[in-house]
């Protein structure tokens, strides 16, 4: 049943990465920023899940057992920072959360 | 089964190429969530049922309906949409499209300079998983947990509202 | 022999105490502290000498190690031989008498009366090292010292610009030739790992071939330096503006010790010397040049003391041109006639200087040697000695060896001889000019009607008794035909070899019979035209000739003006070229090149999450671009 060569799913996984850097460095909204993110995150579980099962070891799924719960983490507390920066710069425009002059 | 990988593997691209592009942030979120589940799907074929399941109910399930309660929070009303069509420039996404290229081009030629011919084995019961999270990996899951209550404590104390909120944007030109 | 080491620790002690509580003392202090260190330096001189005459060999005195660093070790050491007992006894006799009349002559100053005396000592105490140093880093520390206090005290008062640009003249100039020498220093250390003089002229006289490259350039930076310090062509035009200092400071500084510090370089570096030959020769021609030179100048001067710092220069030439034949004890007997002579040709000078309210132009005096007595006849015996006068005066037996040797002794020449015998004639002629302006005739302005004389006994003593000396020391060594006393020779020929003759057309009779009648008709000369006929020469300055001829010989024939074209005007427009320093704008480029370097580094730090997410990302795929494409 599982006769998938494990490049295809490295392949997706890299292509799943691209899709969400790109998603990153081209959106403004914060929120949609930290979305990008979560994808990214994913795509690496994802190479860990196929590499796992490319050794038939549980190991690759306790790494993305790992990735998930340090993404929960990282999501609730990037998610209560974008709603202190909402209640002060009133916006969820990235570039407001600026006070550089350089 | 490869059909069955190509069809969720292109849904999993299709539906997050479309939650990256969306001016609509509640549309954007349902369509990661149907990439989430599409890559669960792939788990599944990859022999991985634990994993998927985990994907389905802490990823898609948790963590994406956190960002819909905070999408719901903070959106600004009716111009919330007209606002994220101006901030998407379509000369924005060329750089980041060129680097992300030279990115993936990168990856996949390193991937392929291994020229063993990599087939997935069987599948990994819940039961193996278990077995050796709690085994080796005992110092991970404790390292977890410390994760998880220093992101709960986080989240509690920065997402608090301050009464106050003496400072404003200019505070630091001193 | 053990206190030898007092002779210069007394001055320098004397120096140290004045420099820092001689503001507060009360000015009897001061003198008696500022005379009183060089006198009892003198006694010991005295004691010392006494001490060497019996057995007469050097002696070396070691008092510390001074530096002993990376192979090069120098120590504090004092030697005394026949050369440095002449020196020392000149230097702290003269001295003493030169402080002495100081005490009263700088009475009338307000304020720096102690700093005076600070600084004299302190010139007292460097001349001393200089002459009793054991190695060549000692002696250029005394050098060096002299030259310091030469500059402090020219620049006495301080107040008046021109005399701090005298000053600085002076230092700049010396500085030449003191770089010259250090060269000169630096070679022989290389050569031969040591500045032990004796040693270092042992291994010169072992190791080098007459002629050698590396003699002639060791000789010649150290006779650079010698030429600076004493004055000659073509370091001389610092000395006659020197003269803006107090009258004891030309006394004592450039008349008697420090100008003749080359004088005791070229005489202690003998073998040096004398295995340059080129090098010797260019000595003579140098004196014999600046003596002329010098001599004429002085025909011409109004200013007292410039005319005798012209003498000065002369005298030296005269000294010079006797080291530049070889005839050591020549020079030194001739130095130290003239310290006796010149002192005190400057200190009856200053007599009538202070006498006239500091009226120092010498065609607005006249008939003072009824009203100034014992200035005049001071004066009269000084000038004699100095234009040697046949028989009673010292200068005549000390010039008349150097005369005689110049033509005389193995490498003199005819050249040499006839220039000295010229030099004579102008000495005369200015020596007794000065006397008939100064004190014969009618006086020439008002100044001469109010004169105020207070001098006590402090003024006089010296007064007399370098006058006695400026006419007895001469019997110390006198020639086969007047009683043949050799004395001096004797003497300083346990330090200095002694110059062999060789026979001439001349015998040494004629000679002296031609070179007293030269001074006689100098004297002559200047009765005709200075106080006989004045109108002569006041006529001839009036046309354009004339006028033209007084100014080039005044300036002592446009030395400075041609210094000024050659040297000083090309930098000066350098210097305003290159205002904006061509030099630091290569730092400046640093700074720029950080500046630039900044502002691309402020550019990245725009404050945008975008730009810093891109450029994590771009990290990430440049290091993953070199993985690759290893």
């Amino acid at each position: 049943m599982t006769n998938i060569p494990a490049e295809y799913g490295l392949v997706l996984a890299a292509l799943l990465f691209a899709t969400g850097l790109v998603g990153v460095l081209a959106r403004r909204n914060i929120i949609f920023i930290l979305l990008s993110i979560e994808i990214m995150l994913n795509a690496a579980g994802l190479a860990f899940i196929s590499a796992g099962s490319r050794w038939g070891q549980a190991d690759g799924q306790v790494m993305f057992i790992f990735i998930l719960v340090m993404a929960a983490a990282e999501v609730s507390v990037g998610l209560a920072i974008v709603l202190q920066l909402f209640h002060r710069l009133k916006t969820v425009n990235s570039d407001e959360a600026n006070t550089m002059r350089g | 089964m490869m059909t069955l990988f190509y069809i969720s593997a292109a849904v999993a691209l299709v539906s997050s190429v479309l939650a990256i592009s969306r001016s609509n942030a509640v549309h954007a979120l349902l369509y990661a969530i149907v990439s989430l589940l599409a890559v669960a799907m792939t788990f599944f074929i990859l022999g991985a049922p634990f994993a998927a399941a985990l994907e389905v109910v802490i990823y898609a399930g948790a963590i994406m309906v956190l960002f819909v309660f905070v999408v719901m929070m903070i959106s600004s009303g009716p111009g919330a949409v007209q606002q994220e069509r101006k901030w998407m420039d379509g000369r924005l996404w060329i750089g980041p499209s060129v680097l992300t290229i030279i990115l993936v081009a990168e990856l996949l030629s390193v991937m392929s300079a291994s020229d063993v011919q990599m087939r997935s084995g069987p599948v990994v019961e819940s039961k193996q998983v278990g077995i050796t999270l709690l085994g080796p990996y005992m110092l991970g899951v404790e390292l977890a947990s410390l994760l998880l209550t220093a992101g709960l404590v986080g989240a509690y104390h920065i997402g608090k509202h301050t009464e106050k909120n003496p400072q404003t944007k200019d505070a630091n030109h001193d | 022999m053990e206190l030898l080491w007092l002779i210069p620790a007394l001055p320098l002690a004397g120096f140290v105490i004045l420099a820092l509580a001689g503001a507060r003392m009360p000015r009897p202090l001061a003198a008696s502290i500022g005379a009183g260190s060089v006198g009892l330096s003198a006694l010991i001189a005295v004691v010392t000498a006494a001490a060497f005459f019996p057995d007469q060999r050097a002696h070396t005195q070691n008092l510390w190690k001074w530096i002993d660093a990376g192979g090069f070790s120098s120590d504090i050491s004092l030697t005394l031989d026949a050369l440095s007992v002449v020196m020392v006894l000149v230097i702290t006799f003269v001295g003493f008498m030169i402080h002495l009349y100081a005490t009263e002559s700088m009475s009338g100053e307000k304020d720096g009366y102690s700093r005076f005396f600070a600084y004299m000592n302190l010139f007292v105490g460097s001349m001393l090292l200089l002459v009793l140093a054991d190695n060549l880093l000692l002696l250029y520390l005394g050098w060096e010292g002299v030259g310091l206090c030469s500059y402090l005290l020219i620049s006495f008062w301080y107040s008046d610009p021109a005399n701090s640009r005298a000053a600085m003249k002076a230092f700049i100039v010396t500085r030449v030739g003191d770089a010259a020498m250090a060269v000169g220093l630096f070679i022989l250390y290389k050569e031969f790992g040591t500045l032990r003089i004796t040693e270092v002229m042992n291994m010169a006289a072992a190791q080098w071939s007459s002629g050698s490259t590396i003699a002639v350039a060791a000789a010649a930076l150290l006779l650079g330096g010698a030429v600076g310090k004493s004055a000659q062509v073509p370091l001389h035009t610092w000395l006659p503006d020197a003269m803006a200092g107090p009258t004891p400071v030309s006394a004592l500084i450039h008349a008697a010790t420090m100008v003749t510090a080359g004088v005791y370089l070229i005489a202690r570096m003998h073998i040096l010397f004398t295995l340059a030959p080129q090098v010797r020769i260019a000595v003579a021609v140098v004196g014999a040049t600046t003596l002329l030179l010098a001599g004429i100048s002085a025909l011409a001067q109004s200013d007292i003391k410039r005319a005798l710092a012209y003498s000065t220069m002369s005298q030296i030439g005269y000294m010079f041109v006797a080291l530049g034949v070889g005839a050591w004890t020549a020079a030194i007997f001739h130095f130290m006639v003239h310290a006796f002579f010149k002192a005190l040709l400057f200190l009856s000078a200053g007599i009538v200087i202070d006498a006239l309210h500091h009226e120092r132009d010498m065609l607005r005096m006249g008939g003072l040697r009824h009203q100034l007595p014992l200035a005049f006849w001071c004066f009269l015996i000084g000038a004699a000695s100095l234009s040697a006068l046949p028989l009673i005066s010292a200068g005549f037996y000390s010039k008349d060896l150097i005369l005689w040797e110049s033509l005389a002794s193995a490498n003199g020449s005819a050249w040499l001889w006839a220039a000295g015998m010229a030099g004579a004639l102008c000495t005369s002629a200015y020596a007794f000019r000065m006397v008939f302006l100064i004190f014969y005739g009618k006086a020439q302005s008002e100044a001469s009607y109010r004169i105020a004389v207070h001098s006590g006994l402090r003024t006089k003593a010296p007064l007399i008794i370098l006058a006695l000396l400026a006419l007895l020391a001469g019997f110390l060594q006198t020639p086969e035909s007047l009683g043949g006393i050799s004395f001096f020779s004797a003497f300083i020929s346990t330090a200095l070899p002694s110059t062999p003759t060789i026979g001439t057309a001349m015998s040494e009779g004629t000679m002296q019979y031609l070179s007293g009648f030269l001074s006689l008709l100098g004297i002559f000369l200047a009765y005709i035209f200075f106080l006989y006929n004045p109108d002569y020469i006041r006529n001839f300055i009036r046309k354009p000739f004339g006028f033209a001829l007084h100014c080039f010989l005044s300036s002592g024939w446009n030395v400075d003006r041609l210094y000024d074209i050659l040297f000083v005007r090309p930098f000066i427009y350098a210097a305003q070229t290159n205002c904006r320093d061509i030099i630091n704008l290569f730092f400046l480029l640093v700074a720029l090149l950080h500046k630039g370097a900044n502002r691309v580094l402020c550019a990245s730090q725009s404050g945008l999450v975008r730009k810093y997410a891109f450029g994590i990302a771009a990290g990430a795929a440049l290091i993953l671009g070199v993985v690759a494409l290893k």
